[in-house]
């Protein structure tokens, strides 16, 4: 880090994005430097532009769009205006790039191997097989499993957090000055993540590679990056030290995103005993076909409360769900509702017992027709339901946009690609009260959010169940989403549950081992969560934990 | 690999049911036929008597199911019967070659056709291919509208106006190729294959437009994925990104319409056949339906549906081949 000119500098960098026949701002002049062996950290909610200037960052724009104005230069040399040649020279083999899906963005045609080599010989680095035992090298650092072997399979034979660190190895190959990070953790599960997290800190630091980390997670760039530039339309908020930013935020935007995780309902009263649960998940086994997914899974949720159902993906939360909602009928065990047993299969519940159980999805933009209006949308069940029709079931539909907080007569024509994401979550909500249950089931309603809008509708969902005291299975596998809303927790393994409790016991140690690495898994804002998580494991487990994901 | 063989098999097995149902349908359909094949011979002054009589010969009196059942047992047997017009009756169509069983007749008709189709492909195959890579690399260049606006106008064109353009230009004017395809058995293969090269020509003009289009879409449809942006970043060259990023992954329909195409060129070049005088099993179907000799035209569609099916599975196998989910299990 003698080298004093900065390896990457952009100035004044505009960008603009193609759309409706009109070239719309994307990034409004934004100026960026970035030292040798140093890593940024680059963070917004979507929409703020991160992937976008970190393309820009490579001289590269994805189709529609465009660079408008601004110059970036690389070791001195001018992106924009260097050749198609020139630059594809450089990418790759100084500047490479880590996506946010691996699984994605490895071609499903050829095994990890066979592309981890491609960078270095079609650059004339080095050739195939010096490549290759590079390659194998590379795995062993990043600690996955099998290093000698895992290269020779195809991407489908690879679990999502060894693919990233396969990327990550891929894009080492060239050992670039400059790499990348667009969000490489996103998708991956918290106890995955960790091992990603520390296994491109270690490789970054040991190769002194200089790097751009993307991501929307204050907590995970805490521990990655030496400093951090805040990004909020297409405009910098505010650049600083980690520490500083941490510590003593200027802007109040950078203050309100560090102020999100400070949501937390208040304690209720304990249930009273012998109250009978609203709904009452007994001693259920399921099975997709022959494949048993769910053992002996039991737990209760009570009028007015809310039970947070946690665990990795695959650990049988939403399966759950299915066997609640009737979907998916169980092989033994039974579904009361109010005390009474439901019916395993939902063709054969009545239409009162259907409309106390609601769901709100994960993912807004799907769940809600393209082609029908806001009202047509909420009008539906009020309609199946309540039998409302005219004049009266207009107010119902009014009255149900004003409790998601959503001015009727500007929202009741629009259509669901009009809206936001957070608005598209408020209709899915509406659309559940709608029917005017007893029992919603929110099956990660927050996680395609953002921060700021994801506590909104915590908060509204919050406000509601106090109104109309309902009762929420709250599917999540974000703890600071548990810690803020939930009054009772359930953690579930491999279809099993683990533990189950009051919040505050399951937040108190001792916890059950697999507890405990859920929550410690959890990124904090401390800059040295990490290095102090990975120092009272020790690293050798983190390497266990990763073969026994396998 | 076991899954593989499963759905390969199964897939045999549904072939085999479909040319069950077709045969029901070919069938029917030649029986719906107006005439039959002893009022065709004997002319309108047939007495009713001459015109049982033959049929009696022919079996032509038994009721439909009976004679259904004869055929397929016939043909589950590899026995495609007998033609009409070259067995007891050749007196008089004056067309005795020696040749009695419908198998005789049809099989070096067919050797030739699938002669020619292979000629065909070996051209057409590679040619499309290539094309609609190159159109897919140079996308809204002029070499891509100048290749979509030649295969889209030769497609658009009659067979037979084609075939005549090509003789004129290859045959008459420049006279490169010979314009008549009469091959014969026992003929050297260098002169077959000369031969058959206008007709080869006529029919790669034909059948090119549908594979370039498809390799082309399918390549392009593929460049917004993450991994040709992946591909691009790592600083591949644009020719590497689509020939061995795109290109892999896009086989399954590029392979179905080249199926379709092959299938094409054994079942529907009767025309072509016709301009070139070239002797394949299209010419001799349309022959036979005009006499109605039955046993023939049953026989043709018979091989024409096997040919469809046959072509399509191996498609479908190839297609699920050159997936790597299918091929290596987790």
């Amino acid at each position: 880090m003698t080298d004093e000119t900065p390896l990457v500098k952009i100035h004044g960098i505009k960008l603009e994005g193609r759309s409706d026949e009109a070239w719309n701002p994307i990034i409004n002049g934004v100026d960026l430097t970035l030292a040798r062996g140093e890593v940024l950290g680059l963070i917004g909610e979507s929409g703020a532009g991160k992937s976008t200037l970190g393309l820009a960052a490579m001289g590269y724009t994805r189709d529609g769009v465009r660079i408008s104005d601004g110059t970036v230069e690389f070791d001195g040399i001018d992106l924009l205006t260097a050749s198609a040649a020139t630059k594809r020279d450089l990418l790759g083999k100084r500047i490479a790039y880590v996506a946010q899906s691996a699984a994605a963005s490895f071609n499903p045609a050829h095994k990890l191997m066979d592309q981890h080599v491609e960078g270095p010989v079609q650059h004339g680095v080095n050739d195939r097989g010096s490549s290759e035992e590079d390659g194998i090298e590379l795995y062993r650092k990043l600690r996955l499993p099998n290093p000698d072997e895992i290269g020779f399979r195809y991407p489908h034979q690879v679990s999502g957090g060894q693919l990233q660190r396969a990327m990550t190895a891929m894009a080492m190959s060239c050992r670039p000055d400059l790499i990348i990070f667009d969000e490489p953790t996103t998708a991956l599960d918290v106890t995955t993540q960790i091992e990603v997290l520390a296994s491109i800190r270690d490789i970054v630091e040991q190769y002194n590679t200089a790097a751009i980390y993307i991501t929307h997670d204050l907590a995970v760039v805490a521990q990655m990056a030496d400093r951090i530039k805040v990004l909020l339309k297409g405009d910098e908020v505010e650049t600083a030290d980690t520490r500083t930013m941490l510590s003593a935020p200027t802007q109040e935007y950078t203050k309100s995103l560090w102020a999100v995780r400070s949501f937390e309902r208040p304690k209720k009263p304990a249930v009273s005993a012998g109250a009978v649960p609203v709904v009452s998940v007994q001693n259920v086994d399921a099975a997709y076909g022959k494949v048993p997914v769910l053992f002996d899974v039991s737990f209760d949720m009570h009028s007015g409360r809310t039970v947070a159902v946690v665990g990795e993906s695959g650990s049988g939360k939403s399966t759950t769900a299915r066997c609640i909602t009737g979907l998916l009928p169980p092989t033994t065990g039974q579904i009361t509702l109010d005390g009474e047993v439901l019916p395993a299969d939902y063709r054969k519940r009545s239409k009162d017992q259907l409309r106390q159980v609601q769901m709100i999805y994960q993912m807004a933009d799907t769940a809600l027709n393209p082609r029908m209006s806001i009202g047509q949308i909420i009008a539906r069940p009020v309609q199946f339901y309540l039998g409302l029709t005219g004049a009266a079931k207009r107010k119902r539909v009014d009255a149900l946009l004003e409790q998601i907080e959503l001015e009727p007569s500007e929202y009741y024509n629009r259509l669901p690609s009009e809206l936001s994401g957070g608005q598209k979550q408020r209709i899915g909500i509406a659309r559940a009260l709608a029917a005017e249950p007893k029992f919603i089931i929110c099956d990660e309603v927050t996680s395609a959010l953002d921060q700021l809008v994801a506590e909104g509708i915590l908060r509204l969902l919050a406000r509601l169940q106090d109104d109309l005291s309902l009762s929420y299975m709250f599917i999540t596998h974000d703890l600071a989403t548990v810690r803020a809303i939930a009054d009772e927790v359930v953690v579930m393994k491999d279809g099993r549950v683990i533990e189950q409790g009051d919040k505050e016991e399951m937040f108190r140690p001792p916890h059950h081992a697999y507890t405990d690495l859920l929550l410690s898994s959890v990124p904090e804002m401390d800059p040295d969560w990490l290095t102090n998580l990975l120092a009272e494991r020790g690293v050798d487990n983190i390497g266990d934990a990763a073969v026994d994901k396998m | 690999m076991g899954n593989v063989l499963t759905i390969i098999l199964q897939r045999l097995a549904l072939g085999a049911l479909t040319l069950l149902i077709v045969s029901i349908v070919i069938f029917v359909a030649v029986n719906l036929l107006p005439g039959d094949f002893a009022q065709n011979i004997l002319g309108q002054g047939a007495t009713p008597e001459a015109v049982a009589s033959i049929r009696k010969d022919l079996g032509l009196d038994q009721p439909p199911v009976t004679r259904y059942f004869d055929w397929l047992g016939g043909v589950l047997r590899g026995d495609l019967g007998s033609s009409f017009a070259q067995a007891n009756f050749a007196s008089f169509t004056g067309t005795d070659s020696g040749a009695k069983t419908v198998a005789d007749q049809i099989a070096p008709r067919f050797a030739n056709t699938m002669f020619l189709a292979m000629v065909t492909a070996i051209i057409a195959v590679p040619l499309s291919i290539t094309l609609g890579v190159l159109a897919a690399l140079y996308r809204n260049s002029v070499f891509d509208r100048a290749a979509n606006i030649t295969t889209l106008s030769s497609i658009s064109s009659p067979e037979f106006f084609l075939a005549y353009i090509l003789i004129l230009f290859l045959a008459v004017l420049n006279p490169i190729l010979p314009s008549l395809s009469n091959i014969y058995d026992g003929m050297a293969f260098s002169e077959r294959l000369q031969k058959s090269l206008l007709p080869a020509l006529t029919l790669t003009l034909v059948v090119t437009a549908h594979m370039m289009r498809m390799t082309r879409a399918a390549i392009i449809n593929l460049l917004a994925s993450p991994y040709i942006e992946m591909a691009r970043l790592k600083g591949l060259s644009p020719m590497r990104v689509i020939v061995k990023h795109a290109l892999p992954n896009a086989l399954a329909p590029i392979i179905n319409v080249i199926a379709l195409n092959l299938a094409y060129l054994i079942t529907g070049v009767v025309v072509v056949e016709v301009v070139f005088v070239y002797p394949g099993i299209g010419q001799l179907f349309v022959d036979s339906v005009k006499i109605r000799d039955i046993p023939v035209v049953q026989a043709c569609c018979l091989i024409f549906a096997a040919a469809y099916i046959l072509l399509n599975l191996t498609a479908d196998i190839m297609s699920i081949l050159s997936n790597p989910r299918l091929r290596h299990p987790k």
